[in-house]
């Protein structure tokens, strides 16, 4: 108790020397919390926007994640309906999962006819209202419901396409796009109509044109490599964060991509989507998917959405090392500091280091006075950056500034996520007051081998 | 030849201490032999640089002699660690300070009290031989003051207290009265001798101050590092 007091009463009987030692401690705390705070709110808004578009797992036969983008049909899951009621209704699965949903991934070329183009696209084959849900995920209470998939599960033919798409086949004056230049009209005469479609065009001619939405015709291998054709729909075109990927998305009924990829055979789906309520949960989630497909003997292998998504573990990593970078030099900015003041600390009070000696305190006693101290200081110094931290954090969170995360469409808040990120703090509190500590060891230990008799001289 | 029948305190025998200040070598204490002898004022005496305060260092085991032993109250410092020094002076010997050596972040009280934790004394008990001690110093109304509220005069006394409150079996001064003016120096002394006759505690002092010298019970008087002279009265 009174090595304490001595601490704490040494600590402030040189203020200012304190005063700035704390300020640096303070400093290098609010850097590491202001930046961690903000790399988690991007990591976690990162997560959400993933987990809203393509859930935490998603089942596959087995091959497909390695082979299966090159002909999905090929790799559908037959009867997956049953797999779908055997994932929703397992007693362990069920209390974690939000939304498990069929998906069913499609290549092909969209025809734009009346703009005498097409392109080659890649398709999302949905259940509308289970993407809906998908996109409801807030895990993480960020408040960031993602938009409505545009879908409707009453209307097989309705589509969402990409604005690279809508640009390309030339639908921006149709779709009324901003920023949308209309496409170059250099091949064949617009408004002209090609031959019907070869296998299965389903009996939506007839309705075509009676509304405002344009049309757009998608042509792709079946299963059993026939070509065909269905006709899709377009509600509206939205940009899909990333420019390959909105160059080249469709996002389609799960019926009409099972029409288009199966024609009149059974139909199928190349995934089941699976959404957790935590995304804590993936891992046992995981693993209890694997134990039920194993007992039955299915062919099928169950991906992470960071495996779906190496950026999203890239994104990480990059924020991970600039954390650690910025933590590195704080922590070394807090070690000189504490080193020196604790230095200055054990000159001036060599004399009373002397006299407590020669009264009987060990050395290890002089050790840990001089430790207690750094660290006094340290905690001192660490609560103050930790207090201002979040005096900063809410004036950001208040200023109403915004940006746009890597993989969003459109700009969000920019927050700093301090107040429920209890980890940060205490890891960058306890950070700083042990790196204090460690600073003031040197000192304590050259303070503890001082001689008696030359620290009673010293004046 | 302790000169009283009981042992004595502190036995030296053939001490000898030399430094090293750069690369010349200089002996402080040439082969010294002496006995103090148990409850009495005792005071090594000198000129400046004779060897006083080296002697008191080594008597008092915050000093290692480079020949010879030290004996205090039996076992030879020498056998013992530095952690079991530094334990046997916190329970045997209390030490007065020229410049009163005051921790100046406690006050008078904790400054008297802090012997008393080191011992590890239950808090009733230290709490009332702090009090009483502060009394008889006459320091009671001024328990709290800090160090540097606190005149030369005071402060010496904290520092007599504080050697004192533990009640250990050997008290060194190191010229007590040496900052303090002729007046409140001899207030100093006789505040010793007073708690000294009360305790029937050992002290010893270094000094050249006349003042003090004629108090002494014994004399030990060193010159150029040796003992020359000692005298019993």
């Amino acid at each position: 108790m009174m090595t304490f007091k001595i601490a704490f009463r040494n600590i402030f009987r040189n203020r200012r020397r304190s005063l700035m030692t704390m300020s640096a401690i303070a400093v290098g705390g609010i850097a590491s919390l202001i930046f961690g705070g903000y790399m988690l709110y991007t990591i976690l808004g990162f997560q959400t926007i993933t987990v809203q578009r393509g859930g935490h797992l998603t089942i596959f036969r087995n091959g497909y994640f390695n082979f299966g983008t090159g002909n999905p049909a090929a790799y559908g899951i037959d009867d997956y309906k049953r797999l779908l009621t055997l994932v929703r209704e397992d007693p362990v699965l069920k209390p974690l999962i939000a939304v498990a949903t069929p998906t069913l991934t499609v290549f092909g070329i969209a025809g734009n006819f009346d703009a005498d183009t097409s392109k080659t696209f890649f398709g999302a084959g949905v259940v509308p209202s289970e993407q809906d849900s998908l996109r409801n995920w807030n895990g993480y209470g960020l408040g960031r419901p993602g938009r409505r998939s545009g879908l409707a599960d009453d209307d097989p033919v309705r589509g969402v396409i990409g604005t690279g798409v809508a640009r390309i086949l030339g639908l921006c004056e149709r779709l009324d796009l901003p920023n949308c230049p209309p496409a170059p009209r250099n091949r064949g005469e617009a408004g002209e109509v090609p031959d019907a479609p070869v296998l299965n065009l389903p009996a939506q001619e007839a309705t075509a044109r009676a509304d405002d939405f344009p049309w757009l015709d998608l042509l792709a291998g079946t299963a059993g490599g026939a070509p065909n054709i269905v006709r899709l729909r377009v509600e509206r075109a939205e940009y899909q964060g990333f420019k390959e990927f909105d160059d080249n998305y469709v996002g389609m009924h799960l019926d009409l991509a099972q029409q288009l990829l199966y024609g009149r055979s059974q139909p199928k789906a190349t995934g089941i989507v699976v959404q957790l309520h935590r995304t804590d949960d993936m891992n046992v989630a995981r693993a209890r998917l694997l134990s039920l497909f194993g007992a039955r003997d299915l062919d099928l292998e169950v991906r992470s959405f960071t495996e779906l998504t190496p950026l999203y573990g890239q994104v990480i990593g990059l924020y991970a090392s600039i954390f650690s970078f910025i933590s590195v030099i704080m922590g070394v900015v807090v070690l000189f500091t504490v080193v020196n003041t604790m230095g200055m600390s054990v000159v001036e009070r060599t004399n009373e280091i002397g006299t407590v000696r020669a009264m009987g305190i060990r050395r290890r006693g002089i050790r840990r006075q001089f430790l207690i101290e750094g660290s006094l200081l340290g905690a001192f110094g660490a609560t103050a950056g930790v207090i201002l931290a979040a005096l900063i954090a809410y004036a950001m969170n208040n200023a109403g500034l915004v940006w746009t995360p890597p993989g969003a469409a459109q700009p969000i808040p920019l927050r700093i996520y301090l107040t429920g990120n209890m980890a940060l703090i205490v890891g960058v509190w306890a950070g700083l007051v042990i790196v204090s500590t460690v600073a003031s060891l040197l000192p304590a230990m050259r303070a503890a081998k001082l001689p008696i008799v030359e620290a009673l001289r010293h004046v | 030849m302790t000169g009283t029948a009981e042992p004595p305190v502190v036995r030296l025998r053939d001490v000898a201490k030399t430094y090293r200040v750069g690369a010349v070598e200089v002996q402080a204490v040439k082969g010294v032999s002496l006995d103090i002898p148990p409850q009495r004022f005792s005071m090594i005496v000198g000129p400046s640089g004779s060897g006083k305060t080296t002697l008191l260092n080594l008597i008092g085991c915050i000093d290692a002699p480079s020949a010879g032993g030290v004996e205090i109250d039996g076992p030879d410092a020498a056998a013992l660690s530095d952690n079991e020094l530094s334990d046997f002076r916190a329970r045997n010997v209390g030490f007065i300070f020229q410049h009163f050596s005051l921790i100046p972040v406690l006050s008078a009280y904790e400054n008297i009290e802090y012997p008393l934790l080191m011992v590890g004394t239950p808090p009733a008990e230290r709490r009332a031989a702090t009090l009483a001690i502060l009394e008889e110093v006459g320091l009671a109304d001024q328990r709290n003051q800090r160090p540097n509220q606190l005149s030369g005069g005071q402060q010496q006394r904290v520092a007599i207290a504080r050697a004192l409150v533990k009640q250990p079996k050997l008290v060194l001064a190191d010229e007590p009265t040496a900052n303090l003016d002729s007046k409140t120096g001899a207030a100093v002394i006789d505040l010793m001798q007073q708690v000294q006759a009360r305790s029937r505690t050992t002290f010893v002092f270094s000094t050249h101050d006349p003042q003090l010298m004629s108090r002494a019970d014994e004399l030990f008087t060193i010159r150029d590092g040796l003992l020359v002279e000692r005298a019993t009265r």
